[in-house]
């Protein structure tokens, strides 16, 4: 956990190499006003106190430290904020060895570039629940190096040594006389000194802001409407376009009449692309009437026959036979034969749309033979490299910046970067800058959705009631195959898609025999990662099924749970946590009941989760959701309690109500009257304890997401008797 | 049209059925107030027209020239909306924060006619603004801190 003295090799000083740096410099610097004139300024945040920092009043420490003459601190930040705290986390961790007053940090968004790549993978990207992790030692020495170079401008400013002098709270002090410099008055000397070549970082016990629940740099501008999401960006003779895409699953354009959208009043253009057809206007409101009068026609394509109900049966009748094999230990088939008792139950999940607040939107300008991407975006290098394919330039003339993603949830980074791809050819059709707006039934109905699944376990109950065999298999269409990342996620000996059998395959319960076996689908309906990808789905069906095994062996779900889990210590501290804290065994009011469920994700982050529930006019009420994570090292208490109460909610919204449905070839679906997502009154209270750790840190943001559907369903089950295998739970009738 | 928007007057030249939180954006150039669903389902475009809270997404601009219209830029120059948004600061309520300018102005209408409202008050009037991030909870809580102080 502790450096010292390590090699200082990734975070250094933007130079005319990288050429977004230089083009961010540009932006910002004194390049001109004519460029200044044109782009929005860098998307940043203010931070607490609400200073505004004066971009031309700073100076560049390093790729990721900005000091102002003022001494406000503004950190340049790789990573996308799409509300999981990432601009709050890593400001901590370069404030922490930078020595900031955490009053002063602003946050700026960082352009593309290969200094901004964490340490997993070489993109650009936020994901996966892996900044934290990925950042943590990078985003450390990036402080640490600017705080040496500060330190030696200090010393050559008051001709000292620099070991006689120290950082604290935004300044260099001169600890025998102390004299006090502060940053603002050394940055500008403090660039020009030579990058150190190694940095020794601090030990855990000088840690001043990693570990401490400190508040949000960007709660004050998302509190005030000063926050810069993609849609708020504006250019100057900005356009807005809607396009209407295909409204079925491989149907083509046909035929295209363009009279009725170009007699809508300020439509200005409309335009093919190779996802359907472009209304430009001068507002948001005329791009949409004029897109909705165009009279199209579609040749129907691969799927006008797809509905909800054909899928489900067929996924029925192909979980009845085995797949392909992602795991077995011992043999399951043959150890079913001895067992006490048997049980088999069938789970059905649906597809769901990732439905982020702030519809997809982008907005492009081409600029002296560049192009300029704003997005909420949280896959940068591969929109520059759709960005690069649409509009014909290389990529380094694709400027991407980022601004505050309305949500994210995976959604905003796909292999193909789609709606930049889009974006980018409406643009290059145009002469004016223009934001390609997606309507919230775009949004919904055009989306890369989780995959429909069909989860059938069988298991054999040993004389102890535990289980002796263990069997799995699994329906659903692959995300994977045929992407660029195919080669990092499929294995190339079974053909299986890590996400067809994410947290089946790697099941925590001591089970002497298992097998868990796959059917990849393949369908013509697009679908990706969402917020814990296949564990959101495995999840509901292994710790439902485990509750049945519980259950029939007349055992209580926590015990029964922590018998199977001898040698899974993060499992039995946060389920023994949460059952503590939420009064697991005593008694509740008449009427109430308690649920419980446990999952891990990557093999790290463990996440307890105990729902309280009761019927409220014969549907479920979640009151109560007390959460035990562990996270390893908890940077920022405060943030991992947030993101946990969003997993919830998130997960709720999926577990009693939102489901994607299918009927000849479209989505039913269209906006949030009938894709219903938790409100107000159905959000229950979350409380959250952390499991004090030291090991490294690991994700939160979706890691809180698959234990709630199985908590509240084994909840429901201990309050009414009636075991609900299928989501939504809208779908089961309960009766207390 | 006039459009008279956080104690300002704007000329603008809009279609008459254009909602208003397409003439704050586009043309005004006020974003604070947020696009969510464009039918009245979010509460994400929520504003205030002559102090009471309306969906601007799904009102058309022709109904509110001459009127007294505020957004989430305006509604801080009050005392009750300097303490929400302040309440809301102080909470961290914020994840993403797409949504939050509309629930601060669903708030802030709730506080000006109920200044201290129950859990229950505070659903009912909370409940048709959506929030994907789940932040309820610290909404609820910054409605009570807002209404103490």
């Amino acid at each position: 956990m502790t450096e010292s003295a390590r090699p200082f090799t990734a975070p250094r000083k933007p130079d005319v190499e990288t050429l977004s740096n230089a083009s961010r410099r540009e932006l910002i610097g004194n390049a001109g006003a004519l460029i200044l004139a044109f782009v929005v300024p860098p998307i940043r945040v203010q931070g607490r106190s609400g200073a505004e920092p004066s971009p031309s009043m700073g100076t560049d420490i390093n790729a990721f430290v900005r000091v102002g003459s003022d001494g406000v601190i503004t950190l340049i930040i790789g990573k996308s904020e799409m509300g999981q705290g990432i601009y709050t986390g890593y400001a901590q961790l370069i404030g922490e060895e930078l020595e900031v007053d955490w009053r002063t940090v602003c946050v700026e968004s960082a352009p593309v570039a290969v200094v901004y790549n964490g340490s997993d993978l070489p993109i650009q990207y936020t994901g996966g629940s892996s900044s934290t992790l990925t950042g943590f030692d990078g985003m450390r020495e990036a402080g640490a190096a600017a705080r040496c170079m500060l330190i030696a401008a200090g010393s050559e400013a008051w001709r000292v040594p620099a070991s006689e002098l120290v950082a604290d709270n935004g300044a260099v002090v001169h600890r025998a006389s102390g004299r006090r410099l502060g940053y603002g008055k050394l940055a500008a000397r403090a660039a020009q000194l030579p990058v150190p070549s190694s940095v020794t970082l601090k030990q855990p016990s000088e840690w001043r802001l990693i570990g401490k629940p400190l508040p949000r740099v960007d709660s004050r501008d998302k509190s005030t409407g000063g926050a810069t999401f993609g849609l708020d960006v504006r250019l100057p003779d900005l356009h807005y376009s809607l396009v209407a895409r295909a409204p079925t699953f491989g149907a083509t354009l046909f035929s295209v009449d363009p009279g009725p959208a170009n007699a809508v009043p300020d439509v200005v253009a409309v335009v093919a692309v190779p996802t359907g057809i472009a209304v430009i206007a001068t507002n948001t409101w005329a791009a949409r009437r004029g897109r909705d009068a165009l009279r199209i026609v579609w040749s129907p394509g691969a799927g006008p026959g797809l509905s909800t109900l054909e899928l489900t049966k067929t996924y029925a009748r192909t979980a009845a036979r085995p797949g392909v094999v992602a795991f077995a230990v011992g043999n399951a088939a043959d150890a079913s034969a001895g067992g006490k008792s048997q049980l088999a139950a069938d789970y059905q999940t649906p597809y769901l749309a990732h439905a982020a607040m702030e519809p997809l939107n982008c907005t492009v300008a081409f600029l002296s033979g560049e192009c300029h991407v704003y997005t909420g975006t949280q896959g940068q290098s591969s929109d520059q490299q759709a960005a690069a394919e649409a509009s014909g330039l290389t990529a380094d003339k694709v400027h991407v910046h980022t601004t505050l993603l309305g949500g994210g949830f995976g959604r905003r980074v796909h292999p193909t970067s789609d709606f930049v791809r889009e974006a980018v050819s409406v643009a290059k059709a145009f002469p004016k800058p223009v934001m390609t707006i997606w309507s919230r039934e775009d949004d919904m109905q055009h989306d890369y959705f989780r995959p429909q699944a069909h989860n059938r376990l069988t298991a054999t109950l040993g004389p102890d009631g535990l289980p002796i065999s263990w069997a799995h298999t699994q329906v659903v269409q692959p995300i994977y195959v045929g992407t660029a990342l195919e080669s990092m996620t499929v294995d190339p000996k079974t053909g299986l898609d890590s996400s067809t059998h994410d947290g089946a395959s790697d099941i925590p319960y001591a089970i002497p025999n298992i097998r868990v076996d796959i059917h990849q689908e393949n369908r013509p309906v697009p679908v990706m990662w969402m917020r814990s990808v296949g564990h959101s789905v495995t999840a509901f069906a292994i710790e439902s099924f485990l509750d049945e095994c519980a259950h029939q062996a007349g055992r209580d779900p926590l015990e029964y749970r922590l018998a199977l889990l001898k040698d899974k210590p993060r499992h039995v501290a946060t389920l023994k946590l949460a059952a503590e804290k939420a009064g697991w065994g005593t008694t509740l009011p008449a009427g109430r009941a308690r649920g419980i469920a446990v999952h891990q994700m990557s093999g790290t982050t463990t996440v307890a989760q105990v729902a309280e529930v009761s019927l409220v006019d014969g549907k479920p009420r979640v009151h109560r959701v007390v959460v035990a994570i562990d996270c390893g090292l908890a940077v920022n208490p405060r943030s991992i309690a947030q993101q946990l109460e969003g997993a919830v909610n998130f997960g709720l919204s999926g577990a009693l109500y939102a489901e994607i449905t299918l009927e000849e070839g479209h989505v039913v679906q269209s906006n949030f009257n009938d894709y219903e997502i938790v409100r107000f009154r159905d959000a229950p209270t979350v409380e959250t304890y952390i499991v004090p750790s030291t090991e490294p840190p690991s994700g939160v943001g979706q890691e809180g997401v698959p234990p709630i559907a199985p908590a509240v369903a084994n909840a429901l089950f201990a309050l009414t008797g009636v075991r609900a295998r299928r989501l939504p739970l809208k779908h089961t009738l309960f009766t207390a | 049209m006039q459009l008279e928007i956080n104690g300002k007057g704007h000329e603008i030249l809009a279609q008459p059925d254009m909602p208003l939180l397409w003439a704050l954006r586009d043309l005004v150039g006020l974003t604070g107030t947020k696009y969510g669903c464009g039918l009245a389902l979010c509460g994400a475009c929520t504003v205030h027209v002559d102090g009471h809270p309306v969906r601007a997404c799904a009102l058309p601009v022709s109904a509110v020239s001459h009127k007294k219209i505020t957004t989430i830029e305006g509604v801080g120059s009050s005392a009750l909306g300097k303490k929400v948004q302040d309440a809301w600061i102080a909470e961290d309520v914020p994840q993403c924060g797409y949504c939050q300018s509309g629930q601060i102005m669903s708030a802030a209408a709730l506080l000006a006619s109920n200044p201290s409202p129950s859990d229950d008050e505070i659903t009912t009037a909370m409940n048709g603004n959506l929030c994907r991030c789940g932040a309820y909870d610290r909404i609820r809580k910054a409605i009570h801190r807002a209404a103490k102080t």
